[in-house]
């Protein structure tokens, strides 16, 4: 009886403790302590040598760089970098789309070549000049005076070749290979409509198959593919070489996955170069940016050797310059194919509506 | 008349709120679909309607959502008698813990019930991986919380006389459930299970991850239409399809929520100890309980699998920022962003909720005013009803200029929050408020109190545990909330959950363990808090 009560005298002091914590750490989340040091040393030093403000950079929310260059940048050109990061490039494109009036930043990155026509159609993007020229092969075809190429990573089949090994099994090579029954029930990939690398994938089978792609995907399903959500419910799902209760040994993923999935000094999984798309993304200055001076600044920077090489670790894709250094796993392991299937932007942009309910018909059948 | 004027000056705070950050913002991106090239063109947004497709996913969202409520409902009863009235070993605790999977991200949750029910998983020969039956079972973990909850402290204050007497009468256990008990609780009922068909009718990640791309909701089409096709005019249309569809579920809700006379006594009835003839509620009970937990459990042996083996590795790392830079902020310091921002949160909704429960439960004098009040009861719900992507790009292009230019400020994001949370805490708060009877305020006041000393007297006695609960469920739904947070949250400060979708989505062995530890500790912070809530409204039980 007595501990018991201990016990609740204990748990009561530990709740109001926990209670009065957090009631402390908080009051209107502008946390006006430790971690705003940011925002203090913003207002403080926002008096800048060359030039002044802040450049706010519209972006997905996969966007990344090291902290020390987001520093050196403020260093070099004396613009201060606000990331809005938020949402996949879709909703990206669309809230770029959306707010082309009043833009919500000065530059936009990560509008990639599936989704250029959107936003260049809304004219959401300023002509722009950048002071180095990426190499022509990333150029848009449409929209190259407003939108410059960053980085670029294709997207191929993967194989777990340890499985392969093990099973005695040759891995497959091509598209056409998927759908032979030897391979049945081997694949999963991330679905056109809800996933950036599985609509890069159905792109491939339609750059491959041109309007026989339905046919195509019939016998993949046939042949018992896996169609999941997203990218990582494949790859950590049901990937062998990326869950340990994974089934299936072929996913949709990228040229640089195999730098990931080191063991020792060899890798354990394989990117099928001939099954590839390439998706290139891109920035640009916003029309009615605020600071149109800080976001050509910004994508210059974008394009600087230690920004190009910092790509690879930050947001695993491939610098466009050739410049660049590549980390050691990466030039080692990961291997970009030669000749990535291609779709021009407005083909995608004017079919993708069709594209998209016709898939999702094909597969839920 | 006046008395009509004094209520709308009442509620003119709240409707000042929910228009702007609501009305005005749906009203806006729904018009984009409307106005096509400068031309209003109704016409064409209603011939969306006819499309095959449509039909296909508004009859799949009512149907699914339907399963899912009914079979929340009958699950969540008995558990939230076994808690709320039966004198458990541990059921503080248990009651904090059944709150997790509100919170937890869907796409972690995701992720575990995939585990389980995939090819490989323990559960993989049934065959659900994909199915109907996964979506169903997901929405029912995430949402019996709310049953359990919100009926349990309808329950817990419910008189126990009248089914005594009814016992001492003959009536068996089964009549006095159904002649008095249910009827008594029929309110509480009816809001949990609105609540929770509007949650389910609107759940995106989970349905994404559970059914694979062959299903769609609603709400997945709207997101799906907006961002990947960007037919903003069928996006408009599924809009307003889903606005008719909730005001009419809520017109519904609100007459069957109706009872004759809502003033019962309450008295917190004394848990009693459990009896043998309580074998079926327990049972259920250790059922409902298992299934919870199973996903749960799932999650935290991931989070201590390091490579082959076992360890701390994942909780470990996560003050760093993860493998190859996954995220620009540690999770450690995505936590307090939570914290502070679920108090900032909870504050507000429990103010806005608390006003509106007031308003909508006072006795009305008048058929019109009596009108007025169910009208604004129904216009505070539809937060929960209306599409988290409408509502986040609304935000973008109408709360974008002064005087209203919210578009940057840090409040935004828990004041979405506040908005996700406030039906709960109306609908928590509105069957206790209601059920108090008038006559005891007029009694207050006929003894000389003034109106804020009768509400001290006679409501704060009454309604101060419920407001406890539901500013705990205020809290949780902060922490967890992903869909508007996601949209607004800016990256320098980013939420636990934000945190948890990135790091699921980056590359990199640790980055996968480190997501499914940073969820375990969300699960745990939630149910620390969720048990403070608990434990210290106990003290004040005597006091009243």
């Amino acid at each position: 009886m007595k501990s018991a009560r201990k016990h609740v005298v204990l748990t009561t002091s530990l709740a109001a403790a926990l209670t009065a914590m957090t009631l402390a750490s908080c009051s209107l989340t502008s946390s006006p302590d430790k971690d705003s040091g940011k925002a203090t040393d913003r207002e403080t030093t926002s008096s800048p040598s060359q030039a002044g403000g802040t450049v706010v950079l519209a972006s997905h929310e996969s966007f990344s760089l090291p902290d020390t260059l987001i520093k050196q940048f403020k260093e070099d050109t004396g613009y201060d970098l606000e990331v809005r990061a938020a949402g996949d490039a879709g909703t990206l494109a669309t809230k770029l789309s959306l707010t082309a009036n009043n833009p919500i930043g000065d530059a936009a990155f990560g509008i990639d070549n599936t989704f250029a026509s959107r936003p260049l159609g809304e004219d959401v993007f300023a002509p722009f000049t950048p002071a180095t020229t990426p190499p022509a092969e990333y150029a848009l075809d449409e929209g190259a005076d407003r939108l410059v190429p960053i980085d670029a990573a294709s997207v191929c089949v993967n194989v777990d070749t340890a499985w392969f090994k093990a099973e005695k099994l040759d891995p497959p090579k091509t598209l056409a290979d998927l759908t032979d029954p030897a391979y049945k029930g081997l694949f999963v990939t991330p679905g056109a409509s809800t996933s950036s690398p599985g609509m890069a994938f159905f792109l491939a089978t339609v750059a491959e198959y041109g309007d026989d792609w339905e046919s195509y995907w019939t016998g993949l399903l046939d042949n018992d593919t896996l169609v999941v959500d997203g990218w990582e419910d494949a790859y950590y799902g049901d990937f062998t070489a990326g869950s340990k209760t994974g089934k299936r040994p072929i996913v949709v993923s990228y040229d640089s996955s195999p730098a990931f999935t080191v063991k020792g000094d060899a890798t354990t999984t394989a990117a099928l170069l001939d099954t590839c798309f390439r998706q290139v993304e891109y920035a640009g200055v916003l029309e009615g940016a605020k600071n149109p001076a800080g976001a050509e600044a910004l994508i210059d920077w974008m394009l600087s050797d230690s920004v190009q090489s910092a790509l690879p670790e930050s947001m695993y894709v491939f610098p466009v310059m050739e410049s660049a250094t590549i980390p050691k796993d990466w030039a080692k392991f990961a291997v970009r194919p030669t000749a990535p299937y291609e779709v021009p932007s407005e083909e995608i942009a004017a079919n993708r509506e069709k594209w998209l309910t016709d898939w999702t018909d094909v597969i839920s059948r | 008349m006046r008395r009509i004027a004094g209520l709308l000056l009442l509620a003119l705070g709240p409707v000042l709120v929910l228009g702007v950050l609501f009305v005005l913002p749906v009203t806006g991106m729904v018009s984009q679909g409307f106005w096509v090239d400068d031309r209003f063109a109704p016409g064409e947004v209603l011939q969306v309607l006819a499309r095959p497709r449509v039909h296909r996913i508004a009859w799949f969202t009512l149907w699914s959502s339907g399963i899912a409520t009914l079979v929340a409902i009958t699950l969540g009863l008995p558990v939230a008698y076994a808690l709320h009235r039966l004198a458990l070993p541990g059921r503080t605790t248990l009651r904090a813990a059944m709150l997790v999977p509100f919170v937890l991200p869907t796409v972690v949750v995701g992720v575990a019930f995939r585990t389980l029910l995939g090819e490989g998983g323990p559960l993989g020969f049934l065959g659900l991986d994909g199915s109907p039956v996964a979506i169903v079972a997901g929405m029912v973990f995430f949402n019996v919380a709310v049953v359990i909850r919100a009926v349990g402290a309808a329950w817990e204050s419910l008189d126990p006389r009248p089914g005594e007497a009814a016992a001492a009468l003959g009536a068996s256990p089964i009549q006095v459930l159904r002649t008095v008990t249910l009827p008594a609780l029929r309110p509480a009922i009816i809001g949990a299970a609105s609540v929770v068909f509007l949650f389910c009718a609107t759940a995106f990640g989970i349905v994404l991850t559970l059914g694979g791309v062959r299903y769609g909701t609603i709400e997945t089409e709207i997101y799906f239409l907006t961002t990947t096709i960007f037919d903003l005019q069928a996006a408009a249309a599924l809009s307003v399809l889903q606005i008719v569809v909730v005001v009419l579920l809520l017109a519904l809700s609100a007459r069957l929520r109706h009872v004759p006379d809502p003033t019962a006594h309450r008295v917190v009835a004394r848990p009693r100890a459990v009896r043998l003839a309580d074998w079926p509620v327990m049972t259920a009970t250790v059922l409902v309980l298992s299934f919870v937990a199973l996903p749960i459990l799932t999650l935290v042996a991931g989070s201590f699998q390091v490579g082959e083996g076992w360890g701390w590795g994942n909780y470990r790392a996560l003050t760093t920022t993860g493998d190859n830079q996954a995220l620009l902020v540690p999770v450690t310091a995505a936590l307090l962003t939570s914290l502070r921002t679920a108090v900032d949160a909870t504050w507000m909704a429990l103010a806005l909720g608390l006003m509106v429960s007031v308003i909508v439960t006072r006795r009305s004098q008048s058929i019109s005013e009596r009108r007025v009040r169910s009208l604004l009861d129904g216009f505070f719900m539809l937060p929960l009803g209306v599409s988290a992507v409408t509502l986040g790009f609304g935000f973008l292009i109408t709360l974008d200029s002064p005087p209203l230019d919210l578009r940057d400020s840090p409040l935004l994001v828990p004041m979405a929050q506040a908005l996700v949370a406030l039906p709960l805490i109306v609908r928590t708060l509105t069957p206790v408020l209601g059920g108090i009877d008038d006559r005891q305020r007029q009694a207050a006041a006929s003894l000389g109190a003034s109106p804020w000393r009768a509400m001290l007297t006679v409501d704060l006695p009454v309604v101060w545990k419920p407001m406890l609960a539901a500013s705990g469920f205020a809290f949780a739904v902060s922490l967890g909330e992903f869909g508007a947070t996601s949209f607004l949250a800016r990256d320098d400060q980013p939420t636990l959950p934000i945190v948890i979708y990135r790091l699921i989505g980056h590359p990199g062995e640790m980055n996968f363990g480190m997501a499914l530890a940073a969820s375990v500790v969300l699960a745990t912070a939630t149910a620390c808090v969720m048990v403070a809530v608990e434990r210290l409204r106990v003290p004040s039980v005597g006091a009243f």
